[in-house]
């Protein structure tokens, strides 16, 4: 019996869990108070764990979930009962997609009154089965210690996701003696960590009898870590590199031997080396409708790898011939004394061919302000220092498209679940994670309204996150949709009614930037680099009616890809939405 | 054609869970997600304290029960899952079936209730209960030579299933201490 378990005096269900946040090194908790949740929130008050309040709870998530990528340690947001949790089902779906450990706390009604349709009830625990990674309704205070550690493991380990605790209010307020597990226990569940030598020689001889390798590199790299040893793996085979929009950053964009992200908005020439592989290797990446396009037609003559630290990735979407069950890191570690250089020359002059011949482009001349000439010029002078979130629609597929990405954990966007409204908040919690980074939140007119109400946030902690509006008055990636694909038929995507978003920032006493000609952008952005009392709000207003290409159209196979605007009707896309 | 890959062939699934609430939930919910509908379900308390086991069949595109069994097996909750794929496990199932016959079909039922090993449990002037058991395809049989008797209520438990011999169900619980 060691002395620390001794001293464990008695205290609230609360207070244990607050101490329980604190030993897993908790320093921050995002969240909104509410009755079934003051005795977590009054606990938090003896704690030196930071308690930010937040504007809505999806924020609250959205920040746990920014704090999380940002620094690999899990991020966690407290709530209340009912419609407090129900508003994080947004965010625990984005987190659940990405593979985000994230612990999301939830007040709930006493345990006598659950099922009698008390104030402020609601089935958490059911509503938010299919959006979790697992998920505890607390009943009795001498578990939560056991759920709290084992919550912290589960979040952390194997594919991370977020775990979901509902605290009754009784058992929050109990006395509660119980004593520190030992250790976590939970049979059946593995978290795999070295490959099969098999399969690591498997992948090997593949490997070694490729001419047109491809690397292509998920959020599972950036996760693991494995970066630098997917660098060496790329550069000791002579293989080119692609990404995922969420495996930005696990190998330096900037490096010679990478092509950019691949898929539905990728770089053409990325697209023409995954049409033209002999081998892809996927690194923690999963084979998503917006990587492979149509299925019959994804590399089905290249010889597919497949490294996943989820065993039900493997065969979900795309078959693989060799299958590398277990962390990409330590994967990483094993394969490359296995490998040599590949005779490459050919292939990645072919590569280099497509960079020249298809490079990302846009009309630079004339007085019309355009997105991707605002980004391209961020990626400049910023200097790939630069720790950016998005939000989700066409701004955050140029964003991927012109930011280059250096460093792991400085891209943060939401991928799977593409939910709008990500980009801010996550970015208030990247800041507080990384107080010295320099945060840049890129998001759309559109989704910014979702959860602007955290300015307020962003502005009583003077965090000096950048936000970047790239404002087009539409929602812009359906309007494309419908410009491409249904006559132009426009149905709700003109965001009529936009505020002037430099005098909204100014109402929370927000320092604001309007960008509204070519000229005036490498002026604003160095401004707003140099401005770092508190959060700046730049107001980008761009071109209407621009699209992003290039474009493979839902559904469509590799060689659909249009590489700028189509001068013929296109058909609807089927087979994807 | 091996029934196992036709595209709506029925499989069976064995499940190890912890015994907690919302498990079963959990569990559905993979299910439903792919379109499999649950023909029948059986639970109960396995050989280890504080486990349950199931007996899980369902009718789907046999292309997604790999996909379905890994699901389930990511559950937290789940230990251990088996589709029991080319294996002859040892299969029970019991059913509670009442007719509304008068007493003078009695001896045809009983003639065929005595065929399928299964016996009348009761019986009044109006009405026969009937209890079988075997193989769920015995079951199936046995109902059907029963329908023209009026068949008014029918309750079956939905098979259970054990693998001979040392499983690798068996293996897998005792190598994570169970």
């Amino acid at each position: 019996m060691d002395g620390q378990k001794m001293q464990v005096k008695t205290m609230t269900g609360a207070e244990r869990l607050v101490r329980c946040m604190e030993s897993h090194g908790v320093e921050y908790v995002f969240g909104l108070s509410g009755g079934a949740a003051m005795p977590i929130f009054d606990a938090l008050v003896d704690s030196k764990i930071k308690l930010i309040l937040t504007r809505h709870e999806q924020g609250a998530t959205h920040m746990a979930d920014g704090y999380a990528r940002a620094t690999g340690r899990p991020g966690v947001a407290l709530v209340t009962s009912g419609p407090g949790a129900t508003n994080t089902v947004t965010g625990l779906l984005t987190a659940l997609m990405d593979s985000v450990p994230m612990i999301v706390l939830c007040g709930q009604t006493p345990t006598f009154n659950l099922g009698k349709d008390a104030f402020q009830e609601a089935d958490v625990t059911g509503i938010t089965y299919p959006v979790v990674k697992h998920s505890y309704l607390v009943t009795d205070v001498a578990d939560i210690p056991r759920i709290m550690h084992e919550a912290f493991f589960l979040a952390t380990s194997g594919r991370p996701g977020p775990i979901l605790i509902d605290l009754p209010k009784d058992v929050t307020s109990a006395l509660c003696s119980a004593p520190d597990p030992d250790l976590v226990n939970i049979p059946g569940y593995t978290t795999p960590g070295r490959a099969q030598q098999a399969d690591l020689e498997a992948a090997a001889e593949a490997l070694a009898k490729s001419k047109r390798p491809l690397l292509y590199v998920g959020h599972g790299a950036v996760i693991s870590g494995a970066g630098e040893l997917v660098t060496q793996l790329a550069e000791k085979l002579r293989a080119p590199v692609v990404n995922t929009l969420l495996g930005k950053g696990a190998v330096d964009e900037t490096h010679a031997l990478h092509l950019g992200m691949l898929g539905m908005h990728g770089t053409a020439y990325a697209n023409k080396a995954v049409q033209n592989c002999d081998l892809i290797m996927a690194i923690g990446a999963r084979w998503d409708d917006r990587i492979t396009g149509r299925l019959s037609e994804f590399c089905t003559d290249a010889t597919r790898i497949h490294v996943d630290v989820d065993r039900a990735e493997f065969d979900k979407t795309v078959t693989s011939h060799v299958q590398l069950l277990g962390d990409a890191k330590l994967v990483m570690e094993d394969l490359l004394p296995l490998v040599g250089r590949l005779d490459t020359e050919e292939w990645l002059e072919q590569c280099e061919g497509w960079r020249r011949e298809f490079p990302l482009k846009y009309p630079k001349r004339g007085k019309a302000l355009r997105a991707q000439h605002v980004l391209d010029r961020l990626n400049d002078l910023t200097e790939g220092q630069a720790l950016v979130t998005t939000d989700v629609g066409q701004h955050q597929m140029w964003a991927a498209q012109f930011l280059r990405t250096r460093e792991n954990r400085m891209w943060l966007s939401s991928g799977g679940a593409g939910t709008m409204g990500y980009g801010f908040p996550a970015a208030i919690g990247a800041q507080f994670a990384r107080p010295d980074a320099q945060v840049w939140a890129i998001v759309g007119d559109g989704g910014f309204q979702m959860t602007m109400s955290e300015l307020a946030t962003a502005a009583i902690h003077k965090l000096p996150v950048k936000v970047l509006i790239i404002n087009n008055n539409y929602l812009g990636m359906v309007r494309q949709w419908q410009e491409l694909f249904f006559d132009n038929r426009l149905s709700g995507v003109d965001l009529e009614g936009n505020p002037d978003f430099v005098k909204l920032a100014a109402a929370y006493g927000i320092k604001g930037f309007y960008i509204r000609k070519p000229e005036e952008v490498d002026r604003v952005i160095k401004r707003a680099i140099a401005y770092n009392k508190g959060p700046c709000v730049i107001e980008a207003v761009v071109v209407k009616e621009d699209n992003v290409f290039p474009m493979i159209p839902a559904g469509a196979g590799y060689r659909e890809m249009l590489i700028e605007r189509p001068t013929k009707k296109l058909e609807k896309p089927q087979g994807s939405t | 054609m091996n029934p196992s890959t036709t595209a709506n062939a029925l499989h069976t699934f064995s499940i190890i869970t912890k015994d907690l609430p919302g498990v079963l939930v959990r569990i559905a919910l993979v299910f439903a997600r792919r379109g499999y509908n649950i023909e029948s379900l059986a639970v109960s308390p396995g050989a280890r304290t504080g486990f349950s086991r199931m007996t899980i069949t369902s009718r789907g595109d046999s292309q997604n029960v790999e996909q379905i069994k890994r699901q389930l097996a990511k559950l937290i909750d789940v230990v251990y899952v088996t589709d029991h794929r080319d294996k002859a496990p040892v299969e029970v199932e019991i059913a509670l079936l009442k007719l509304r016959s008068p007493r003078d079909a009695r001896a045809q039922i009983l003639g065929i209730v005595e065929n399928f090993e299964s016996q009348i449990v009761d019986d009044d002037d109006e009405t026969v209960m009937v209890r079988l058991s075997g193989t769920s395809r015995e079951l199936d049989d046995c109902i059907a030579a029963l329908l023209p008797y009026n068949v008014e209520e029918l309750i079956r438990s939905g098979k259970i299933v054990m693998d001979t011999g040392v499983s690798p169900l068996s293996d897998a619980l005792n190598n994570v201490g169970l």
